[in-house]
């Protein structure tokens, strides 16, 4: 059932469920005092450079370090080479590939890392980079997946065996018999052709990693930039031989995610070997350019979409065609069984039976990458397929785009909503979302403004209205290189009534030590601030397969109302005891049991904590704690209607956003101001993506977009203002019904913005712009249509 | 990241500076807000062997009046154009174009004869300055001299300073009664270099046509470009929108811009007629006062 | 060279190459990790710093230049054990979610608030368009910095 918000139900000091709650982590930000990668130092720490390829595609024919070695400072210089000795010279990657740690037979992409330096100095290790004596012999490259599939083009993966051209994978969804009799009845077909491109997350903070391998004890320490530090620490167990009792990874605080820490990143294999080695501490930071130009980048999808319509406007068909550019390695971090991550959500929020999708990775001479970049596993790419579709859709069919997708969308009665392409999406109520957007946007207003606007600047609105998928994932069908995608939560109470809570999960930015302690707060009555959250080190924490994916709510937040009920449970039990009733006796009401009947009589959490270690009964284990690992029955949906109205100068193809109104509904929100700053977030990536951000490459295959020049993230300046509005329809089977939003206002709105540009320009016979719709390329389609 | 080695000195006066400058010859760089410079060094794209620091010399940071013009020191900041008073009563095409250059914080230490000197085709000044005629004042052992901007400007990245010899200053024009120009920048972002940038520059006479006009053009070739003949057509006559739009034809063809991320050739070209028709129309506006 | 920086009140003597960037002096000779690095171009203003009360990318200055100056960084902020107003104030409207740009934004946000207490979103927005932030979106950083200019004002 749909609210418009959901109230608290414990008092402010408590600070539970639907409380804004100040954040816990920002006293330590606010004074400077945050813990990142590089801040930190150990005695003796080297210091490492990466060495890389500045060409696309090229054979080695030798290196040499020699000069290199001899400049005072450097300690040592590792090159592929070296790593072959140690059988780490390859790597397996999370989706079943193998990656170059440093380049044996050739570099496969610009930017691919060839040799490290390590020195005693990270100027000096700069210094010693242009010593090392490269030959290389230049390769064609390829520099979209069209060209890597075009006969007697190059082979990039020559050193696997058994690959014989350059597909990296290929997998469908839903079905096809069903979908192509569709089609073939369809009154109306309606097709777009568009390519998502290649974009980066480009967290402020770069990737870095600080291996302390010991060599007394054989302790191997990792200070690392991860988002999923016990992943980490199995597969760095797995790859490099180590065993996993002795290695800590420490992710510390992050500066930004989304994304681009999941993976496990060549300099960090180096970096380790070099400390075990060695013997000392080695530290690698990447410059921004390396972060750009080497590491997880996010989309380079084409899709040719089309939907199948009867005579009324009803869509009764989706079929979707799509290559995505994968780089050079297949290394998406994504869960196994699904090659394309969850693409194939991209029927959206539309109620139609058929859908088929068939999907081709292919290998370019690029960075391996694609899902990153606050995707939910390619639910950016599918988003923006269905809400571009759907809105020429509406105007190929004479209708308004609101118009269209009220009538196509899937109502609240149908939930649980089986897909056609196997997803059960657990609640949703989309209609009274888009009413909410359109009339916070005054949209009839709008469209009123918009015939009016005649001259050189045109009025465009455009809608989106997405569905997305999160909370992986349920154990039947997800995994990340065999890891289950469970997460779990360790809370304990102790003698004072305070709390300490650990999590499998590592927060970037996004609140963590803030919001799962409101979940243990509501659960139990502690208030939230005495609940201590700790994540990221893998001595101190349940396992867990971290946060990415808009994951932590719906599988951590899960434990964690789990683990406080369990804990209640025992609570209860001890209760009892003190009270001398029978546990069926009992009642809870926030902070405390008592009597049935006799509600003086009653004992707080905190009594009952310190019980635990000083009056527990006989028969009972002492303490109060306890450790939940959730495995999710389903996912969850998110969902929400996007409206964002531009004026574009035709003259000049530059747009200026002149209103967004984003409506989200994530269900039940745990603190609503730290959701609201989730949703501004995406909604500026979506802009950004939108309007300027672009990872491209000339046909050499170097990389345009490899440094902050070229790849434009936007300022407060061009940023536009949000208005948010909300409803609520919690999910029926998360334990709290909440459905995690990171990711959605990313997902969701870069249609809007796309939708709105071509809005205004379709009566000049504009179908579509590709993003980023850069101003030239808005006035390429005046010119064209 | 990090620049390579170099040495380094600070010199207090003038003098101790045009004589370092004078003993390194070409292996000498002076070094003033140093936001050109210094992230060139980082990539290692510049690897000065000497720096020589001029930020503690006294005096080279005013903006002075004189004769008609004011001359803008080699140590104005880009931050202190946009607070200073005589440029926004007496110089409106330097008002104009001050905030569109590079961010805030780099406006914090970045030169207007810094990067005039820098001669980057995508930097702002040069064009303004080209636009207003203006002349830079350059010192050295052997004494002073002053250069006319279209003779500065040499190449991309080239300068026609000799190896000893430093640019101390810019002279440019005051607004005469009855004239006002504007700059206006295509740039996809705050910090972006322009894709295209005009600056315009008119003066009236008496009658209402046009006495005077300038017009440079940033990212337009492979140097800041001064639209003469487009400046030709407009001068003598009365202004128009018609007027106007064959300038900026003019103007197009003046520019030779390259087909990039920023868009293809053609684009720019329209580019340059649309924000020249523009900065025309805002030109004439302030100099009839109505701004 | 040798060089003494007054660096939130306190001299600081230090033995330094030319080439050293004021941020890797800040970072590594002085211990102060508040100032971050988020770039290689000049571009982010992760590194901002108020060199003489103004603010400067400090990746794109040279230690060497620092020579009797003073700088303020993040940890300068706080003053006699009490948080500025500015911080109070991100914490209060939820302006910092990594905390990455936070230092930069504070920062901007303090000299901006020295010369105008009473900026409009235009005004606020202008002055932080040479910091980047990657998370929030910007509406809760402006909201900030009005706010502590407000609070400033003892309103």
């Amino acid at each position: 059932m749909t609210t418009t918000q959901n109230q608290p139900t414990t008092t402010p000091e408590v600070g539970g469920i639907g409380h804004s709650v100040l954040r816990h982590e920002d006293d330590r930000f606010i004074q400077g005092a945050g813990r990142y990668l590089d801040d930190h130092v150990l005695p003796g720490m080297l210091h490492m450079a990466i060495l890389r390829s500045p060409v696309a595609h090229a054979r080695i024919r030798s290196i040499d370090s020699s000069a290199a070695s001899a400049l005072p400072g450097v300690v040592a210089v590792v090159t592929g080479e070296l790593l072959a000795g140690y059988n780490l010279a390859w790597m397996p990657t999370l989706s079943g590939d193998t990656q170059a740690v440093l380049a044996t037979d050739k570099v496969r992409y610009q930017g691919q890392e060839v040799a490290a330096v390590i020195a005693t100095d990270p100027y000096i290790a700069r210094d010693a980079l242009p010593l090392i004596d490269v030959d290389y012999e230049d390769l064609p490259a390829i520099t979209n997946p069209m060209e890597g599939l075009a006969a007697g083009a190059p082979l990039i993966r020559d050193e696997k065996e058994g690959q014989t051209d350059n597909v990296a994978y290929t997998w469908e969804a839903g079905d096809k018999a069903a979908t192509d009799a569709a089609f073939a009845k369809a009154a109306k077909v309606v097709e777009l052709d568009t390519h998502y491109p290649r974009s980066h997350p480009s967290p402020l903070e770069t990737c870095g990693c600080l291996a302390d391998v010991n060599p007394a004890t054989g302790e191997v320490t990792i200070y690392l930039t991860s988002q999923a530090p016990h992943a980490h620490r199995t597969l760095f167990a797995i790859v490099a031989g180590l065993p996993e009792q002795n290695i800590r990874i420490i992710s510390p605080d992050l500066g930004g995610g989304f994304g681009n820490k999941v993976p496990i990143y060549p300099g960090y294999v180096v970096a380790t070997a070099a400390s075990l080695v060695i013997g000392k501490p080695v530290k690698w930071i990447e410059s921004r350019t390396e972060n750009l130009i080497s590491t997880g980048f996010g989309r380079d999808f084409y899709m040719k979409g089309q939907l199948a319509l009867d005579g009324e406007g009803r869509i009764t068909a989706m079929r979707v065609e799509m290559t995505s550019d994968q780089g050079a390695f297949y290394a998406d971090a994504q869960p196994t069984k699904f090659r394309a991550g969850l693409f194939h959500i991209c029927t959206g929020s539309y109620d139609f039976p058929a859908a088929h999708i068939a999907a081709k990775g292919v290998f370019t001479n690029k960075a391996p990458g694609g899902v990153a970049y606050r995707c939910s596993f390619r639910v950016t790419e599918a988003s923006y397929l269905i809400e571009r579709l759907v809105q020429n859709a509406a105007y190929e069919s004479g209708m308004d785009p609101a118009e269209f997708r009220m009538k196509n969308f899937i109502k609240p009665e149908q939930f649980p909503y089986h897909s056609p392409t196997g997803f059960v999406y657990d609640s949703g109520d989309y209609h009274t979302a888009l009413q909410m957007a359109m009339e916070m946007a005054d949209y009839k207003g709008w469209r009123a403004k918009q015939q009016a606007s005649k001259g050189t600047k045109r009025i465009g609105i455009g809608i989106a209205s997405f569905t997305e998928v999160v909370g992986a994932g349920n154990s039947r069908e997800y995994d990340i290189a065999g890891l289950k995608m469970f997460d779990s939560a360790e809370l304990r109470i102790h003698p004072t009534g305070k709390a300490i809570l650990k999590l499998g999960t590592k927060s970037q930015g996004q609140g963590h030590e803030t919001t799962f302690a409101q979940i243990v707060a509501e659960e139990l009555g502690i208030p939230h601030s005495d609940i201590t959250v700790r994540e990221g080190d893998t001595d101190n924490t349940p396992y867990g397969l971290g946060t990415y994916a808009s994951r932590s709510t719906p599988v951590a937040g899960a434990a964690t109302a789990m683990v406080s009920r369990k804990i209640r449970e025992k609570a209860r039990t001890l209760a009892a005891h003190l009270l001398e009733a029978s546990e069926g006796d009992l009642e809870w009401e926030t902070g405390r049991f008592y009597v049935k009947g006799s509600p003086d009589k009653g004992v707080t959490i905190q009594e009952i904590a310190f019980a635990a270690y000083t009056n527990h009964p006989e028969g009972v284990e002492a303490g109060l704690e306890g450790v939940h690992y959730y495995d999710p029955p389903n996912m969850t949906y998110p969902f929400g209607s996007y409206i964002v109205v531009v004026e574009v100068d035709t003259e000049t193809g530059v747009w200026e956003v002149l209103k967004v109104v984003a409506v989200d509904d994530c269900g039940v929100r745990i603190n609503p101001m730290i959701v609201e700053g989730q949703i501004q977030g995406g909604l500026t990536e979506g802009f950004a993506k939108a309007n300027m951000q672009w990872i491209t490459f000339d046909e050499d295959g170097n990389c345009i977009g490899s440094n902050f020049l070229d790849y434009l993230v936007p300022t407060a300046w061009e940023t536009p203002k949000f208005e948010l509005g909300e409803t609520v329809t919690p999910s029926p089977h998360h334990p709290i019904g909440a459905k995690g939003v990171g990711e959605s206002a990313t997902v969701g709105s870069p249609a809007a913005f796309v939708n709105a540009v071509v809005d205004a320009l379709w009566s000049e016979g504009v179908k579509n712009i590709d993003m980023p719709v850069l101003p030239h390329r808005v006035w390429g389609a005046l010119k064209g249509a | 990241m990090y620049p390579a080695s170099f040495g380094y000195s600070a010199p207090a006066t003038l003098d101790e500076v045009l004589s370092t400058l004078s003993k390194l010859g070409d292996e000498g760089r002076v070094l003033a807000g140093g936001q050109s410079l210094i992230p060139l060094m980082k990539l290692r794209q510049a690897a000065p062997a000497h720096l020589v620091d001029i930020n503690g010399v006294g005096g080279l940071d005013q903006i002075s009046d004189s004769n008609g013009h004011l001359e803008i020191g080699a140590l104005v900041r880009h931050a202190d154009v946009i607070t200073s008073e005589p440029v926004s009563r007496s110089v409106s095409t330097m008002a104009s174009a001050a905030p569109w250059v590079a961010d805030p914080l780099v406006r914090n230490r970045g030169t207007v004869v810094g990067s005039v000197a820098h001669c980057d085709p995508k930097g702002d000044w040069a064009s303004v300055m080209l636009a207003l005629d203006a002349q830079v004042v350059a010192k050295s052992m052997a004494g002073e001299r002053t250069i006319a901007m279209t003779d500065f400007i040499v190449d991309f990245f080239t300068n026609s300073l000799e190896p000893g010899e430093m640019a101390t200053a810019l002279k440019v024009p005051k607004d005469v009664p009855n004239s006002g120009g504007t700059y206006l920048k295509l740039e996809r972002k705050i910090g972006d270099y322009a894709t295209v940038g005009v600056a315009a520059f008119l003066a009236l006479d008496s009658a209402g046509k046009i006495a005077r006009a300038g017009l440079g053009l940033t990212s337009v070739a492979s140097l800041n470009v001064k639209a003469t003949e487009a400046e030709a057509m407009l001068t003598g006559n009365e202004p128009s929108d018609e007027l106007f739009a064959e300038a900026a034809e003019s103007a197009a063809r003046a520019s030779s811009p390259s087909s990039d991320v920023r868009g293809p050739a053609d684009y720019k070209r329209e580019l340059v007629r649309v924000y020249t028709r523009r900065a025309l129309t805002g030109a004439w506006a302030k100099a009839r006062g109505e701004v | 060279m040798l060089i003494s920086v007054n660096v939130n009140g306190a001299e600081q003597q230090r033995e330094v190459e030319p080439r050293k960037l004021l941020v890797d002096f800040i970072r590594s000779e002085l211990g102060m990790t508040g100032t971050h690095i988020g770039c290689d171009t000049t571009s982010c203003g992760a590194c901002t710093v108020l060199l003489d009360g103004k603010p400067v990318k400090s990746c794109t200055l040279l230690a060497v230049q620092a020579n009797g100056r003073n700088v303020r960084t993040v940890e300068g902020l706080k003053q006699n054990g009490q948080l500025h107003p500015i911080q109070t104030a991100f914490k209060e409207n939820h302006g910092l979610q990594c905390g990455f740009c936070t230092p930069g934004m504070m920062l901007v946000g303090s000299a901006l608030l020295a010369e105008n207490p009473d900026p409009s979103d235009d005004d606020v927005r202008w002055a932080i368009s040479g910091n980047i932030c990657r998370c929030t979106g910007y509406m809760n950083i402006v909201k900030a910095i009005q706010s502590a200019g407000q609070a400033m004002q003892g309103a």
